[in-house]
């Protein structure tokens, strides 16, 4: 099962190294990692989605805290949450499909940033399933690249993690 | 006021209590040196940084005190990496520091630059690196609290040369603030209600005490622990010593090679209350087959340990102990019945034996017996790793905490002899062993040379088998005798001995074992006592490595 966490990090050089080094000499998969200065400059956010039973979710939660860098780790995945990844696409598309391609921006509420005579930079937030659906569908109209980032999640109302 | 960097590193290292360290010197920690030069502090010049580093964990486990060690950069801080993983699984406090290249050729592959705490990160609890002589107080003191407190642990600090040549104003650092490292000392009140109404309602409770009941000096309050609910105990390797062997209720070592009693009592039983302690795969065995009728209470500082191996019934967390005393507040006196009387019977019928019969050659468990004897089970016991250290814990009834220091965790030959210097620089009134093979004792043999220098009379008992024992026992057992480069030859050593200046001793023969221990303690130099010892004796009982604790060979 996927659990997204929060974890708060201090902002120091070598924490994401910590992160990513614990996490594969205990053999977890990590699905997504994205991280990020908070409003209070020596704090890091990270949002982490792990793939795995809640048993070894427990050891992954308990060795994190072990580092003396992890300030806090919250398990969100139950909380109702907002949550969002952020893909940038560049796609080939002909003066013939250009009308077809606007289109399906508009549908998935997505934006172009960047308009050339042989290609566009279409950017897209929201979840990673809409994400997915709008990748599959422009694929027929030649995805010459495309980046995207890990999710960041944040719990609804006023509670915090 | 002004002070260079590696006068602030002294001024904190005297201001956290240290009176020794151990080290080696080179380019990259000149700075430091020079600092020390003017300094009370006592510095012992090992051989090797291995052996700086084992003697620093020696002796913090000797004394109870953090081991502290210097290396310089690239060779001299990896040299640090065996001893570093060695006090990470042992959880030994302990702060190494490194010199490291100038800050302004960091990452150009200079001259003797290794990426130290990067390498080091996943063996030590937290590294630092020192990018500003202004932060180093705040590091050093943070270092020493960080190794100390909770599950201690080894912490190093690489120094780029320019920041302890760096002259700064030096302003003493406040209080120590980690917001990420608060470990739990009392345990949940809930959770310790809980286990006490399971202690009370156990009818066939079993103690397995690790080397956290010894990092904690919580010793006192297992034995009340024990006695007021007349629980047998059996310790772990690193427990050895947490609980007096002599006492009626030790069942000793339990595990691979523990005793059958220790083993059958913790597959019978229906409580197993764990403190202290992992659930080592040497301890477990085939982990379903481990106190599968019992209710399982852990107590550990780790979080991350509870739950880890096995499941657990009643978790609490926190200081040892701290929560031993909570418990005893908790618990009325239990009387012993029919499941202490099995235990007794249990003892009684199969205590730990060798074969004394064929008397020709010396047999090895008979050396850390009379060791033992003579010197009355006061010494301190260091080992090096393999059939040496399963005798040495087998046969010598260790009686108080810190008697015992041997690599348990990571299993490092070599470890034995700087760790037992380090022993005896820490406690240089008692008597010190170490007890060794004659494969192990050629990994650090150099340390001689150190022992020598400081005049520290450390004895150390080569159980000369003429084999790396430990894996030609696994070879017989199950390689079909096929003895694939394990025997190995090894130089004189008496003659070896005499040439640093320590002195040697031959025992070939069983009659010969106590008149030669005792010339060794009175020895005031550093004495190799060459025993030649039944080639081909192996460690037993045994547990087949992943088979269930209770099926044990002998």
């Amino acid at each position: 099962m996927l659990h997204t966490l929060a974890v708060l990090v201090e902002n120091s050089p070598g924490v994401l190294a910590r992160v990513a080094g614990l996490f594969s000499r205990r053999g977890f998969n990590i699905e997504s990692l994205a991280v990020g200065k908070t409003d209070d400059p020596t704090v890091s956010r990270m949002t982490i989605v792990v793939d795995c039973d809640s048993r070894t979710l427990e050891q992954v939660t308990k060795q994190l805290h072990k580092l003396i860098d992890v300030i806090k780790i919250s398990d969100i995945t139950q909380d109702a949450h907002v949550e969002r990844e952020l893909v940038l696409i560049k796609v080939h598309a002909e003066r013939a499909h250009r009308i077809e391609v606007m289109q399906i921006v508009e549908i998935f509420r997505a934006r172009v940033v960047d308009y050339s005579p042989k290609s566009l930079i279409i950017e897209a937030t929201g979840s990673a399933e809409k994400l997915n659906a709008l990748i599959d569908t422009l694929r027929p109209y030649v995805i010459s690249e495309l980046v995207r980032t890990g999710k960041v999640a944040i719990i609804r109302g006023s509670k915090k993690i | 006021m002004k002070l260079s960097g590696a006068q602030i590193l002294i001024k904190s290292l005297i201001e956290e209590g240290v009176d020794t360290i151990f080290g080696y010197p080179g380019g990259a920690v000149l700075p430091i040196y020079d600092a020390l030069y003017d300094s009370d502090l006592r510095h012992i010049l090992t051989r090797h940084e291995q052996g700086a580093i084992h003697a620093a964990d020696g002796y913090a486990r000797a004394t109870g005190r953090p081991g502290v060690c210097i290396a310089t950069s690239g060779p001299g801080a990896t040299n640090l990496v065996t001893g570093l993983a060695n006090a990470y699984m042992d959880s030994v406090p302990l702060v190494a520091f490194t010199g490291q290249v100038v800050r302004s050729m960091l990452g150009r592959d200079a001259f003797q630059e290794a990426d130290i705490t990067g390498i080091t990160q996943p063996i030590t609890k937290h590294n630092y690196l020192v990018k500003d002589a202004a932060d180093m107080a705040e590091i050093v003191h943070k270092a020493f609290h960080i190794a100390t407190t909770g599950r201690p642990g080894p912490v190093l600090v690489d120094i780029p040369k320019d920041v302890s040549a760096e002259e700064v104003d030096y302003t003493k650092p406040g209080p120590i603030s980690l917001r990420g490292y608060k470990p739990t000392v009392k345990g949940n009140i809930a959770a310790v209600n809980r286990a006490a109404k399971a202690i009370m309602q156990s009818e066939r409770p079993v103690i397995y005490a690790g080397g956290g009941v010894i990092n904690a000096s919580a010793s006192e309050e297992l034995k009340k622990l024990a006695e007021l609910i007349v629980a047998p105990v059996t310790t772990t390797l690193m427990g050895l010593g947490a609980f007096p062997e002599d006492h009626p209720l030790s069942l000793g070592m339990l595990g691979m090679h523990g005793t059958k009693a220790a083993n059958y009592a913790v597959c019978d039983c229906d409580l197993l209350i764990a403190i202290g302690a992992r659930f080592d795969d040497r301890v477990t065995g085939k982990v379903e087959s481990f106190a599968p009728e019992a209710k399982i209470i852990h107590i550990d500082v780790d979080p991350a340990e509870i739950g880890k191996n096995v499941r657990v019934d009643f978790p609490i967390v926190g200081d040892v102990k701290v929560v031993l005393n909570q418990l005893l507040e908790r618990l009325e006196k239990k009387l012993p019945g029919a499941w202490q009387d099995k235990v007794k019977q249990w003892k009684k019928e199969y205590p730990l034996r060798y074969d004394l019969k064929d008397g020709k050659a010396i047999k090895p468990q008979h050396v850390a017996k009379k060791i033992h004897e003579v010197t009355e089970g006061k010494a301190i016991i260091a080992t090096e790793v393999g059939q040496n250290q399963m005798w040495a814990a087998q046969f010598y009834t260790y009686t108080r905490p810190r008697s015992f220091i041997s690599s348990g965790g990571l299993g490092t030959m070599g470890y034995g002899f700087p760790a037992a210097i380090g022993a005896q620089v820490g406690c240089p009134n008692d008597i010190v062993f170490d007890i060794a093979g004659d494969g192990s004792i050629q990994m650090n043999i150099q340390e001689l040379a150190t022992a020598v220098y400081y005049e520290l009379p450390v004895n150390v008992a080569i159980l000369n088998n003429g084999y790396l024992g430990m894996v030609r026992q696994w070879q017989e057992l199950f390689y079909n005798r096929r003895y694939s480069h394990t025997p190995i030859t090894a130089p004189d050593f008496v003659k070896l001995a005499e040439a640093y200046d320590a002195e040697g001793y031959r025992a070939e023969k069983p009659e010969d074992v106590e008149p030669v221990l005792k010339q060794a303690i009175e020895s005031s130099k550093p004495v190799l006592i060459d025993f030649i010892v039944e080639p081909e004796e192996n460690v037993m009982p045994m547990v087949p490595p992943g088979g269930e604790i209770k099926n044990m060979l002998d």
